[in-house]
């Protein structure tokens, strides 16, 4: 520490109030580290190590018995040159993602935002409704039951009952409705984990933020959500994000519940369906984790997308 | 309670009558769709076995009857494993799971909401892009490890994996972004620690996204999220076994919606309770400075 003669007083007290400074912040960095590192210590050892495994594997030939034979990008490479299955499954992602997940993402926002207008109790009673199809795990099997093509089929039933059919459609069978059912479910389903995410968000909003905003002119509930509710949640659309892309390009559950496993001409084939045919089943690890990758750099690219256009819509940082 | 009560009126005079209505339509058709299949499970327990083979079927049931729920117990007492064991495998798994999964993501989403540290941009980065990774292809790696540390078909297994998942501290994070910087700074200057901030301050102001994580987990534990890693019979769950009980034929359709009924309502037991505790927060009306 060197100071100059006649400012020396004034240095000292400076260099004292630095020190102290970087003696918190330094407190500050460990505390940090210190209350990440459960967190950090469980994640990576069940979830990082795993997606870099996953990564590396995608450049090999792997069956799970031998040792993992390197391959370059060949995986790559065989994926869109060699694997007709997995072209269909990627178109059929795509449209998939391309429809459920915006209808979805915007449903979870509106129906969020119009719970949060009524009375307390009708709320809790609404927010329960709209989110039932996701408490449970299984409860979408009985979209089966409502579109069977066989004697359980209940719509079916009542198009027979009403005379417009003779013989059943084949809703699940059928390539020309299968995909469109999918969607229907999937779109049911999507007021899960952003939806709620919302719905908290939504009580997080400063109340004190809409009675300025009435005395500063706001007239209606449109410029309301424009002005105050929007731009305050930010956070929770970005995490509402997340994890709407993750639902919307990995759907494969319900695919299977409704379609079967392989479905009739692929028509419900997705690329999750697709990387369990080849991995849970034909045992061609690397490939399916090649599979698996590609997907990841396709919602990384969406999110990335959509994370700019959400923060022109909340003018967030 | 008079005074927000009085806050509600106040926020209604800017509505207007036409907008209430078309709300009112637009959520009671939207809410019907969404609770179909649900009601439909619940009638289909309940129909006798003519009414669930009728043709063509109907959506409600016409005699009511228990005898599904009957024949779910027989077959629950008929288990070789007794079923108190299950209950009590399925409470430990989620009560520790739960806990702890609120407790390590929300002392982890503290620093990366609110502290300024190196590497703190490339954590929060990677647990967002750790979400968009698929599960059926990290689950292989992931049996590996755990295998390799003979984790394989212990409690571990059931309760290690949801301890580490990304999602809660994703949400806290999210949320406590919004704890306005002068309530941290105000504690500080009366002289609080790092960890008391965290405690006193941040989780107290997140409260909502708290309790709706613990419907998130509770639910994602209690629907079997770990069964994977457990092959044998006396460390395995209710829902698992009920389930199990499901699949294994005997006149499927009617047993298989009793258990649906019934594996749903823990999850929607705990749904409710912190549902009406989020409203409650709001009383006192969202973060302020």
């Amino acid at each position: 520490m060197h100071y100059r003669r006649g400012k020396g007083i004034e240095t000292m007290h400076q260099a004292a109030y630095k020190y102290a400074l970087s003696k918190g912040k330094r407190r500050d960095t460990r505390d940090a580290y210190l209350m990440l590192l459960p967190f950090l210590l469980l994640f990576s050892f069940f979830i990082v190590l795993p997606i870099l495994s996953s990564i590396f594997l995608g450049f090999t030939y792997f069956d799970m018995i031998q040792m993992p034979q390197f391959l370059g990008v060949k995986n790559y490479v065989r994926m869109f040159l060699d694997d007709d299955v997995f072209l269909k499954a990627l178109s059929n992602t795509v449209v998939f993602a391309v429809i459920t997940g915006p209808i979805g993402y915007m449903s979870c926002f509106i129906f969020a935002w119009l719970i949060n207008e009524l009375p307390p109790r009708v709320r809790s009673v609404l927010t329960f409704i709209f989110y039932v199809p996701t408490i449970s795990g299984s409860i979408y099997i009985m979209w089966t039951y409502i579109f069977s093509g066989d004697s359980y089929g209940l719509i079916n039933g009542v198009l027979r009952n009403l005379g417009l059919i003779n013989k059943p459609i084949q809703f699940l069978t059928d390539p020309k409705y299968v995909l469109s059912v999918i969607m229907l479910v999937q779109i049911w389903m999507s007021l899960g984990t952003a939806f709620l995410s919302f719905i908290a968000g939504l009580q997080n909003v400063d109340k004190q933020l809409y009675e300025a905003g009435a005395i500063d002119g706001i007239r209606n509930r449109w410029q309301e959500l424009f002005y105050i509710t929007l731009p305050s949640m930010g956070p929770q659309l970005q995490f509402g994000a997340v994890m709407q892309i993750g639902a919307s390009f990995s759907v494969s559950q319900i695919a299977i519940a409704l379609a079967g496993f392989p479905s009739t001409d692929n028509a419900a084939t997705t690329i999750v369906t697709h990387i369990m045919d080849v991995g849970n089943l034909r045992y061609e690890m690397g490939y399916a984790s090649a599979i698996s990758v590609f997907l990841f750099a396709i919602m990384l690219f969406t999110n990335f997308l959509l994370r700019n256009i959400l923060r022109a819509v909340t003018k967030d940082d | 309670m008079t005074k927000v009560r009085k806050k509600i009126y106040k926020r209604r005079i800017s509505r207007s009558f036409g907008g209430d209505m078309v709300m009112v339509l637009v959520l009671t058709v939207f809410g019907l769709f969404m609770a179909m299949p649900f009601v439909y499970a619940i009638m289909q327990s309940l129909k006798p076995m003519e009414e669930i083979f009728a043709f063509p079927p109907r959506f409600f049931v016409m005699h009511p009857t228990l005898e599904n729920y009957y024949m779910l117990t027989q077959a629950i007492g008929g288990t070789w494993v007794p079923v108190g064991r299950y209950a009590l495998n399925s409470i430990i798994v989620l009560i520790i799971s739960t806990a702890g999964h609120i407790i390590i993501a929300a002392m982890g989403a503290f620093p990366l909401a609110k502290m300024r540290f190196k590497g703190n941009r490339a954590i929060s980065n990677f647990i967002t892009y750790s979400l968009l990774f698929t599960a059926p292809v990290t689950a292989f790696p992931q049996y590996i490890i755990m295998a390799k540390c003979g984790m394989i078909n212990t409690y571990y297994a059931l309760i290690l994996p949801s301890l580490a998942a990304p999602i809660g501290i994703f949400l806290l994070k999210n949320f406590m972004v919004q704890i306005p910087d002068s309530l941290l700074e105000a504690a500080r200057i009366d002289g609080a620690t790092n960890f008391q901030m965290l405690w006193k301050i941040a989780v107290p102001n997140v409260r909502p996204a708290i309790l709706t994580l613990l419907i998130f987990t509770t639910q994602s534990v209690w629907n079997g999220a770990n069964t994977g890693f457990i092959y044998s019979e006396q460390l395995k769950t209710l829902p698992t076994m009920l389930n199990q009980l499901a699949a294994s034929g005997m006149a499927r359709a009617g047993v298989a919606a009793a258990v649906a009924v019934v594996v749903m309502l823990v999850p929607i037991a705990i749904f409710i309770v912190s549902q009406s505790r989020i409203i409650e927060t709001m009383a006192y009306s969202g973060i302020k400075e």
